[in-house]
């Protein structure tokens, strides 16, 4: 499995994403790929198709209880600029050009705090990351065909 | 007051940030100018104010996501002259060109396969919906593929250079602290022949484009201007380091071997009241006449040569089109833009085989400066940093002129000449019409977010004003 984290560590909880990429890394998980980037970027789809399952880990402004795992579908990209490629977009890239058949998924972190230039995550985002982890590991233990069973 | 009349339209952006295009019309209907508008406000420069030195070149990294390697490695040089070192060792200095090629070799691709293709493959007239990067990837997958693998590669020689994707740590103030592995050079040794491949290509289909549609490159945003890059002692085209070159619109020098550190006696910036971004001139020429471009077309416009084989080849067809003299046109930055990246391709190929790269003296040491300048040549075009350190070691000043601030006048004047040859006089403002606007801002490839760094984002916009100041019509992003 891939997880790619992505999003802005100097703006606050923008960089949960990055920071559950630091996370994992340290635990040093079999089986997990991992990447981090402040955004997505179109070379992220030849990395897909080689991997069975990619998680999308992103921040979320949406008020939720915990992080949220859902299952993601590919979209062609109408305009192409790389401050502007989601998740969907990366993965029809992948489909499209590299014959990828990697099942994808995004997990929202929710965050409290965006609009500040401060590296580090609020007290209410590190609670949300430690669930990520967990949700994650979760993930990672479940046997097939319940792995990646979204919330 | 005539009545406004809203349209909204597909993103019509394309371009790296955001910003807005005004244009004006007079009492005939004919355009009397027209603007880029960078309206979003500008904050890095305080933000870094009372950072110590060591952190400069990893915090400067924020100001974008798109080409944080440039200024991580300008801000790297000026950190070199305040710490007293004018010479890094050979490793540091070759790691950082490493680096720097790669991030020349992922923005050009990003821009030439991905941004602009659509326009120069479907051309500037078809409708939005046949004319983006969905369309190219349905008839010309492969051409898509390879843009993705070529950024790949840039990427891939970031991360070994930098250490990491984000924030990268490579350089630092006196030299960098990694070399590089034989697993990580054999890594990428065994893709330098496809990448070769490609950049050929690449040069091939912008070359042709622009040969086969000459007449529209010589209308289209073509004008006269001055140049401006670094270059070597020998006058060859260089990337990471060297002295600043200014030449006119007939090729005569107006300043030439400039030492970074004495830029200031040689360019101003000037403020106008409608944009955040300032517009820089050379001194001698005065703020009317002394613009000048920066970029892929100005390197090629300045540079005697090219020290690699190919793109020196390509560089000689590229002059020869225009009998020698600077060429003027915005559509052959995309021509220039490829043969750095083939040039970027052969200078990676060749540091990839010297054995300084698997070196261990990484750092030098020196006296301690007040003061230090660091200018490179951004994908973008030529980026300062200047920087000024108080006895802690703490950041007392810092001035930034980032590449796209370089090219303020040279689209605004595009931007009109496009506007006076395709709206002047029109009943309606088509779609179409409106993205030749974009094409000629977009040839530039400018990072609107770097030149103003701004808190929020807005979108591109494109407005139409009558004589008496009234907006005629707007196009926003949907």
């Amino acid at each position: 499995m891939l997880l790619i984290g992505y999003g802005n560590p100097g703006r606050g909880d923008d960089g949960l994403g990055p920071a559950l990429v630091e996370r994992l890394k340290a635990m040093d998980l079999p089986g997990l790929s991992l990447d981090a980037d402040y955004q997505l970027t179109p070379e992220m789809a030849a990395d897909l198709a080689a991997h069975a399952q990619v998680v999308f880990a992103d921040a979320s402004r949406e008020p939720l209880p915990r992080p949220k795992l859902s299952p993601l579908q590919p979209r062609p990209p109408a305009s192409f600029s790389s401050h502007g490629l989601q998740p969907a977009e990366v993965l029809y890239l992948a489909q499209r050009l590299f014959g990828a058949s990697t099942q994808a998924f995004v997990l929202a972190i929710p965050g409290r705090e965006f609009d500040v230039f401060r590296e580090g995550l609020s007290a209410p985002a590190r609670h949300q990351l430690q669930l990520a982890v967990e949700r994650v590991l979760r993930m990672l233990s479940e046997p097939e065909p319940d792995k990646g069973r979204a919330d | 007051m005539p009545k406004t009349r809203v349209v909204e339209i597909e993103p019509v952006t394309r371009v790296e940030g955001h910003g807005r295009i005004t244009v004006h019309l007079d009492e005939q209907n004919q355009v009397d100018e027209a603007r880029l508008h960078i309206v979003e406000f500008r904050g890095f420069e305080r933000f870094i104010l009372g950072r110590p030195l060591w952190e400069v070149p990893v915090v400067v990294q924020r100001l974008c996501g798109i080409c944080p390697v440039s200024h991580h490695l300008a801000a790297a040089k000026a950190m070199d002259r305040i710490m007293g070192v004018r010479k890094i060792p050979p490793t540091a200095e070759k790691m950082r060109r490493l680096m720097h090629y790669g991030q020349m070799i992922q923005s050009h691709v990003l821009h030439f396969f991905h941004l602009c293709s659509p326009d120069l493959l479907f051309g500037f007239d078809a409708p939005a919906a046949e004319r983006n990067i969905f369309r190219v990837i349905e008839t010309n997958p492969e051409l898509a593929r390879q843009g993705v693998l070529m950024r790949k590669f840039g990427q891939r020689l970031i991360e070994v250079t930098a250490g990491k994707k984000i924030h990268g740590t490579g350089a630092v103030p006196g030299g960098i602290n990694k070399n590089l592995s034989i697993g990580e050079r054999d890594g990428l040794l065994a893709e330098l022949p496809q990448m070769l491949q490609w950049a050929r290509g690449a040069v091939q289909i912008a070359q042709d484009y622009v040969t086969e549609h000459r007449a529209l490159a010589e209308s289209f945003a073509s004008f006269n201007s001055s140049h401006l890059s670094l270059v070597r002692e020998d006058g060859a085209l260089e990337l990471y380091d060297g002295q600043l070159r200014a030449i006119d619109a007939s090729g005569n020098i107006i300043f030439d071997q400039v030492d970074n550190q004495d830029f200031n006696d040689y360019l101003m910036e000037e403020v106008r009241p409608w944009s955040y971004m300032k517009f820089p001139f050379i001194k001698r020429r005065g703020p009317i006449d002394g613009w000048y471009r920066v970029g892929p077309l100005s390197r090629l416009n300045c540079a005697g040569f090219i020290d690699t084989p190919e793109a020196d080849q390509a560089h000689q067809a590229f002059k020869a089109f225009t009998g020698g003299q600077p060429n003027p046109m915005s559509l052959a930055y995309h021509w220039a833009r490829m043969i750095e990246v083939l040039h970027c391709v052969e200078k990676v190929e060749r540091l990839l085989h010297d054995p300084d790269l698997q070196g261990t003296d990484l750092i030098a040491q020196g006296e301690r400066q007040e003061e230090g300048i660091g200018i490179i040549e951004a994908p973008r075009g030529t980026l300062f940093h200047h920087y000024k350190v108080d006895e802690q070691g703490l950041v007392t000043f810092c001035n930034l002129i980032v590449s796209t601030t370089n090219n303020n006048e040279a689209m605004n004047r595009a931007v009109t000449q496009v506007a006076k040859s395709h709206l002047s006089g029109q009943a309606k403002i088509s779609e179409a019409m409106l993205n030749h606007l974009e094409v000629a801002v977009r040839a530039y490839d400018p990072c609107l977010s770097c030149a103003t760094h701004a808190l929020g984002q807005m979108p591109l916009a494109v407005e139409l004003y009558d004589a008496a100041g009234g907006l005629v019509e707007q196009r926003v992003k949907a």
